[in-house]
């Protein structure tokens, strides 16, 4: 069995006696008798050695995919090796919340600099220190735009599929109605918005680019929610931000995203983080941690845990959200990686992310798989498939290729980004051809 | 510690002022003492009831939240948007850092004077 | 230190992506009107600005770390290198089944590990953290309830010593709380109970041990009349490292629980998170679970959708490389390590706790789990050294100080917790910094009021960050 346990036989025998003790079964008299485990329930340990070979074994079953034109929700970019050396800095790992401060300005000082990173993306006023992951940012912006009598959230069809689930069930305990609002061309449906956006609609939700890849058209969505006095809330990929208009340039009230493009290996889904940002005026229904500046007892400046006064070990059952835990180690990730990419590097990396996945849509419409719509878009795009969309991802995986998600019988969602060589698109096209 | 004369005060430390149909609250200066530093003040919205008893407002100290409940039921015409800004008046000033005016006023609670008040403070509160 | 926006010069970078090799696309959306102020930096200067921050940064590694309630036990090498696989970690979360047999091999072993270190039946890996988690067990409640059409059930039974999570997930979970108080021996007062209970119970959420430390030894009836009432049992798992391998919730009665892999297991905290708060329920509540969940058949591993599932709290399938890391360290403890480190974990604190006894009130004493609560009011009384004055003097020490202020129940509460990975030798040293701390609070308040002395920064000015919010860097115009 193996142990982490710091002490030998002579020693535990004078704490025992110590503490007035002869086994460490003595220590738990409290435990009714009926309920003390007499056996152990799962087997016995095993030395380091066996344990990493039988999860390497594990690892090994799995498809590492060197050409991913896969997205969906988690993407494949490349991740700087400064960034990699950072977060495996041990302090860093294994620190606990930055609530003593004299000890933890490193920590609170890299939050505030990804807050400060965060508002700079999106174009926002305020930051939070991150929440768990894109979408249970969504359904926590949700709850920020809850007034009186606006509680509905009004929420587009064109986003994450998984998106809207977890907004439905946030709001479903609350009893936060929802009206999920159709996609029509691949894009939001303007005149079910128009109905769906009633006097007692707290927000608009929306996800740019969205679930289809395809632009919306953000001012006009924005203006709609505002016109019946709704919050709005965008819910942006960071890597297109380097490029497109800010949330906050168009007016939205909240932005929140999935932070994994910033720098986060696909990891199967997870850890990932959620970023939330939104005006001033909305700081102080921002939920989760947030960090801010301000002076010590010697007058410098430093760096604290503040606002907590919103947070459940303050205000419990009264507070907006249950969050404790945030995601600061992937957070500190995705400032690590702004920082080692920069203005330049990240504009690069999203024109990079826009000319491949062009080409791609260019090439594929050569050979008969047409763009689903019409539309602008970013880094994915859905194209039908003239077979069907599972077996060209059987084709594709046949060759060491994830192909584009299949979202329908005859429909593929494709992703590209800076990491796809064109050889590697061109592969795609020849071996749907059926030249290789 | 003040109890100014010209007030009436709740027993859970809010004090009132009559102004015309209006009725002014606020907390008083034992009150923001017990709390210590107020870092943010929620006031309701013009137009919020108010009810005889309950939490209309809360105040923020740095790892505390404390309910500010009404004396009286009504309606309320104003809230004092300066404090939103400017917590710290309610440390500094409790008797000028009314928190909202309320009109349509239906029912009120039984008031202590300022000594009486000043007194209940003595015996060490009742919050 | 300086922010990196401080350390940016313009035109410094990295060379980090190729040239594009195809024609390049212009955008045909609207544009930012001007590029994000993100900082420019050279490699080395980044790197310098990381180290800067790692040397002001108090790991597991650097001390001490007896902060209760969190559980800052060491975080084993080998959970790095399993978590760090690529066969993991370069997964795409919607590649084909058969493409990620490894990895749901991964995930179906440690919801089964943990559905039999628990005495749960199923167990689902998708909520993110601790709090996620018990909003996830109490979904679960709700959806059972309902699904009863069983419509009355609207209050939740929290006792008073809880963490606020607690009440702040009922909360959002649609139920309202209510808060029952515990009894002279800091378990949950039995007539309290009884009186709270009735047709609107949907459930209570019980840490046990509690956050005073204690195992509560009504257990059984506790979890009786809950049941009786037509309720069920939440069992939040906070403080599970106390009686792993000894004792199980399903055992005491719980219907559901959450376990926290960043504690009981062992994955690191990462100043914050990610964490993990897998679910397990027993088995007449699995069909509503949070889809999916992986099974397995002969063909291999499947991801399924509960014939209920009440829907998802997040996208994909959970923090996945944190279980990976708890799925090392409970195969690498098995059964009698996990036993093992629970009965250290105890010990170490009844030591910590008898070695200090004699300096401090102890608010419970007796034997107690795997923490203990200090409490300083006379002593405060005494001298009018306050339990933060305590806790900033021994950053001096480069010890972490124990968790402030809570349990709310305690007045003054200093609350410790110092984990099974610390050594006699650890524990004995740190004795006698609280007792010499103690004692220069009776001689010298002064000292304590105006502690930390020896730190990066003095105290903060927490007052002023509150009330004149300064949430991001501002660039001089």
């Amino acid at each position: 069995m193996g142990s982490y346990v710091p002490s030998s036989a002579e020693e535990r025998k004078s704490m025992l006696a110590a503490v007035g003790a002869e086994t460490l079964d003595d220590l738990y008299a409290a435990v009714p008798e009926s309920v003390y485990l007499k056996s152990p329930v799962i087997p016995a340990g095993k030395s380091e050695m066996e344990v990493i070979s039988e999860l390497s074994a594990m690892a090994a079953k799995d498809t590492v995919y060197q050409s991913i034109f896969r997205g969906a929700g988690a993407y494949h970019h490349y991740i700087p090796s400064i960034v990699k050396n950072v977060i495996n800095k041990e302090a860093f790992r294994t620190t606990y919340t930055p609530y003593q401060a004299e000890i933890s300005q490193g920590i609170l000082q890299s939050i505030f600099e990804y807050q400060t990173m965060i508002c700079e993306l999106t174009g926002m006023d305020v930051s939070n220190a991150s929440v768990y992951d894109g979408a249970s940012a969504a359904a926590e912006s949700i709850f920020m735009c809850q007034a009186r009598k606006k509680t509905k959230a009004v929420v587009a069809g064109t986003a994450h599929p998984e998106v809207i689930e977890t907004i439905e069930t946030y709001c479903r305990s609350r009893g936060v109605p929802v009206a999920v609002v159709p996609a029509k061309d691949g894009q939001i449906d303007k005149e079910a918005l128009a109905e769906a956006l009633t006097d007692d609609a707290a927000c608009l939700y929306f996800q740019q680019p969205n679930y289809f890849g395809v632009m919306e058209d953000s001012e006009a969505l924005i203006a709609m929610a505002h016109e019946k006095k709704a919050l709005a809330v965008m819910g942006v990929n960071p890597i297109a931000l380097g490029l497109m208009k800010t949330p906050g340039e168009l007016g939205a009230d909240i932005a929140v995203g999935e932070g994994q493009p910033l720098g986060l290996p696909l990891s199967f889904g997870g850890p990932y983080l959620g970023f939330m940002a939104a005006t001033e005026k909305l700081m102080r229904k921002l939920p989760g941690r947030i960090v801010g500046e301000t002076t010590d007892a010697r007058g410098g400046r430093c760096f604290v845990l503040t606002l907590q006064a919103r947070e459940q070990h303050i205000r419990r059952e009264k507070a907006s959200s249950n969050i404790c835990s945030n995601e600061a180690l992937c957070a500190m990730t995705a400032g690590a990686y702004l920082t080692a990419m920069g203005p330049e590097g990240l504009a690069q990396a999203a024109k990079l992310c826009l000319s491949k996945a062009h080409y791609l849509a260019g090439e594929l419409a050569k050979i008969g798989y047409g763009q689903a719509y019409d539309k602008p878009f970013f880094h994915e795009f859905v194209t039908k498939t003239p077979i069907p969309a599972a077996d060209v991802e059987k084709k594709l995986a046949a060759r060491g290729i994830l192909s584009g998600l299949p979202i329908g019988e005859h429909e593929m969602l494709w992703c590209a980004t800076e990491m796809n060589t064109k050889a590697q698109m061109d592969e795609v096209i020849a071996v749907l051809k059926g030249e290789e | 510690m003040e109890f100014p004369k010209n007030l009436t005060y709740a027993k859970t430390h809010e004090w009132l002022k009559k102004d015309g149909d209006l009725v002014e609250i606020g907390l008083t200066d034992y009150a923001q003492d017990q709390l210590g530093d107020i870092v943010f003040v929620n006031l309701p919205e013009v137009g919020d009831e108010v009810t005889m008893g309950e939490s209309f407002a809360d105040v923020e100290s740095v790892k505390a939240v404390s309910d500010i409940y009404s004396p009286v039921t009504g309606v309320v015409a104003e809230i004092n948007e300066a404090l939103l800004d400017a917590p710290e008046t309610v440390n500094g000033a409790p008797y000028d850092a009314w928190f909202i005016k309320v009109k349509d006023v239906s029912e009120e609670e039984e008031l202590l004077d300022a000594d009486a008040y000043e007194a209940l403070c003595k015996e060490g509160g009742e919050a | 230190m300086e922010l990196i926006f401080e350390r940016s010069r313009h035109g410094h970078k990295m060379a980090l992506l190729p040239a594009c090799d195809v024609p390049e696309a212009a955008p045909d959306f609207p544009l930012r009107s001007e590029a994000p102020k993100l900082p420019e930096v050279s490699e080395v200067e980044m790197s310098r600005h990381y180290s800067a921050l790692e040397q002001q940064a108090f790991g597991v590694n650097d001390g001490f770390y007896p902060l209760g309630s969190c559980t800052m036990k060491y975080n084993p090498a080998v959970n790095e290198t399993a978590a760090g696989l690529p066969g993991f970690t370069e997964l795409h979360p919607l590649q084909p089944e058969a493409t990620v047999q490894g990895a749901l091999e991964a995930m179906y072993a440690a919801q089964r590990l943990l559905a039999d270190i628990t005495g749960m039946d199923e167990v689902t890996l998708q909520p993110a953290a601790g709090a996620h988690g018990e909003y996830t067990g109490l979904l679960l409640i709700r959806a059972y309830h309902e699904a009863r059409g069983d419509h009355g059930r609207t209050k939740i039974i929290v006792p008073d010593s809880a963490h606020g999570t607690n009440p702040a997930s009922a909360a959002m979970a649609g139920y309202s709380v209510v808060p029952v108080k515990s009894n002279e021996a800091g378990g949950v007062d039995l007539d309290a109970l009884r009186a709270a209970v009735g047709p609107d119970t949907a459930g209570l959420m019980l840490t046990n041990p509690n956050t005073l430390g204690l195992f509560d030894p009504d257990i059984l009836e506790i979890t009786q009349i809950v049941h009786d009432a037509g309720g069920l049992c939440y069992y939040d798992g906070a403080n599970l490292n106390a009686v792993v391998g000894r004792a199980r919730p399903g055992d005491m009665g719980f219907d559901c629980v959450h376990v926290n892999l960043h504690k009981t297991f062992s994955t690191p905290h990462g100043g914050g998170g990610p964490g993990s708060g897998p679910v397990g329920c027993k088995a007449f509540l699995a069909d509503y679970l949070p889809h999916p969940i992986v099974a397995k058949d002969e063909g291999g591993y499947h991801f399924v959708k509960p014939a209920h599932s009440f829907g998802r709290v997040r996208m994909f399938y959970g923090n996945f490389l944190v279980a990976v890391r708890a799925l090392t360290y409970i195969l690498t403890l098995g059964g009698d390590g996990l036993a093992e480190a629970s009965g250290m974990a105890v010990l170490n604190a009844n030591y910590l706790m008898t070695r200090l006894k004699d300096a401090i009130d102890i608010a419970y004493p007796g034997t107690c789990m795997h923490e203990f609560v200090m409490t300083l009011e006379k002593y405060k009384e005494e001298t009018g050294v306050s339990a933060l004055d305590v806790a900033k003097r021994l950053l001096d020490y480069g010890i972490h100080p124990p968790t402030m202020y809570f349990p709310l129940i305690v007045h003054e509460a200093l609350m410790a917790e110092p984990t099974e990975t610390e050594s006699k030798e650890t524990l004995d040293h740190a004795a006698d910094v609280f007792c010499r701390i103690f004692a220069e609070g009776r001689e010298n308040p002064e000292s304590l009021h105006t502690a930390p002395h020896d730190t990066a920064i003095g105290r903060p000015d927490e007052v002023t960050a509150a009330r004149h919010p300064k949430l991001r860097y501002v660039w001089e115009k």
